[in-house]
């Protein structure tokens, strides 16, 4: 019983939960501010940089607007990390442990990565700020926008992988190696992008017109659980594409090197998206997702059930 | 040196204020922040929002419309913060000094609300970029020694 609570908080706290995503969040976001760098010909910033960013936000002031609502401006930002980090240790236990998993696993992953865009919202329109109230709800249409097209392209894995709901099954076949697959790749992978809050989909968070948006009123250490949150993101995102799409982390020591320089490839593949496009209007954004993705995504999964009929397994 | 000081200086995100300026620092700001300078070596960011940043980049002579905005942003900027004064204007007035229109030097105003704010001082009309990198190093180098 003790072992048993021991274990489970190691855990959530330790490997593969808290400690464990958080470092690798903070290793994936200097990735992403040092492939940036390298793409616009400077040096970048050196490898602690997003945590010493982390440890300085801990110790600066918090400022909470007088006309907030304060309980919801504090808890937003917790309720963000925590939905991310329980998709995190759940994806990384499942990789670990393929045997240790439960029925219907992508259906609540797929709840919980709109927890954070949820947390976003509710951050931004509780901290009275005109700024903060267009990022929410630009924060709204975008992820009014991508979810039916996400989740569309998890409809084409599934018949893929011959109707299973559970993820242990679905990363074993590698649903890219076909038409209706890669179709559904690229949509998710934009649709990842969105999530984000990656160029060309950083509408809510755009700086240049907005100063921050959704998170413009928020200082010190609740900033600093917002860019942890988005650190974590970092980890849990691609990982999940890589256990939908890429055929997940395999068994034997091989095939985990090969499963994390997939998730390496993706990262980067998401870094060169965000820096060669320019941020679209939010009008734009959902014409692309609601018009262009989802009829790709209708045409991908007749091409998937078509396949799966006539058991042709490259359509 | 407390550890808060000691984060705070390997990574300042920076909050550019025109308190009146005539635009020339503010350009040479800009250019400061471009891939040439690179200056997310040292940490330092450009953010879009007072609550975000560790450091104003105040440039211009402070006006009389300027001075209340600019001691409101610096309110609303979470300390510890240290203010640059960017340019001949913003360190000692130049060649407004006396003009019916300004308020006194930045750093007057910025005293008005904390008399220990953390004021440093980058001359020039306009400094040059590395003018620039070479004040906020001096400046981080002072925050040192002073620091117990």
């Amino acid at each position: 019983m003790i072992d048993d609570v021991a274990e489970n908080l190691f855990r959530i706290l330790i490997f593969p939960g808290l400690f464990f995503t958080l470092a690798l969040g903070l290793f994936a976001s200097w990735l992403v501010r040092k492939v940036s760098a390298l793409v616009q010909y400077r040096v970048g910033p050196p490898l602690l940089q997003p945590a010493w960013d982390i440890v300085k936000l801990m110790g600066k002031e918090v400022l909470i607007p007088s006309e907030a609502q304060k309980t919801v401006f504090i808890c937003a930002p917790l309720v963000g990390m925590a939905g991310v980090l329980l998709l995190s240790t759940m994806l990384w236990r499942i990789a670990i442990r393929p045997s240790d998993v439960f029925v219907g696993d992508l259906i609540v992953a797929v709840y919980l990565m709109v927890l954070p865009s949820l947390a976003l919202i509710l951050g931004g329109s509780s901290s009275a700020s005109p700024h903060a109230a267009v990022g929410s709800s630009r924060e709204m249409k975008l992820v009014l926008g991508y979810e039916l097209p996400l989740v569309l392209a998890l409809i084409v894995v599934i018949i893929k992988s011959g109707g299973v709901l559970n993820l242990a099954a679905i990363s074993q076949s590698a649903p890219i190696a076909s038409v209706s697959g890669f179709l559904a790749f690229v949509a998710a992978l934009l649709c990842v992008q969105a999530k984000l809050g990656f160029a060309p989909f950083d509408i809510a968070e755009s700086e240049t017109e907005l100063a921050g948006g959704v998170i413009i009123e928020y200082s010190g250490v609740l900033l600093a659980i917002w860019k942890i949150m988005q650190a974590m993101m970092l980890v849990a995102l691609p990982l999940f594409l890589v256990m939908t799409f890429l055929g997940g982390f395999g068994a034997t020591a091989g095939t985990w090197i090969w499963g994390i320089v997939k998730y390496v490839i993706l990262v980067v593949l998401v870094i060169l998206i965000k820096n060669t496009n320019p941020r679209v209007r939010i009008d734009q954004a959902m014409r692309f997702f609601w018009v262009y993705c989802t009829v790709l995504m209708a045409l991908a999964i007749l091409l998937a059930s078509v396949g799966h009929r006539y058991g042709l397994a490259w359509l | 040196m407390s550890w808060k000081i000691k984060a705070l200086k390997k990574s300042i995100w920076v909050f550019h204020i025109n308190a009146g300026a005539c635009n020339n620092c503010d350009i040479e700001i800009v250019n400061l922040l471009t891939p040439k300078f690179d200056v997310e070596r040292f940490g330092i960011k450009l953010v879009g929002s007072p609550r975000h940043a560790d450091a104003l980049l105040v440039t211009g002579v402070g006006t009389r419309q300027a001075a209340r905005r600019l001691q409101e942003v610096y309110r609303q900027t979470p300390k510890p913060c240290a203010v640059f004064c960017m340019g001949a204007c913003a360190c000692g007035m130049g060649i407004f000094e006396g003009g019916y229109h300004v308020a006194g030097p930045v750093d007057n105003i910025i005293k008005e609300v904390d008399p220990n704010a953390i004021i440093a001082y980058v001359p020039g009309c306009p400094p040059k970029p590395q003018a620039m990198i070479s004040g906020v190093v001096k400046a981080l180098a002072a925050i040192d020694e002073s620091t117990p």
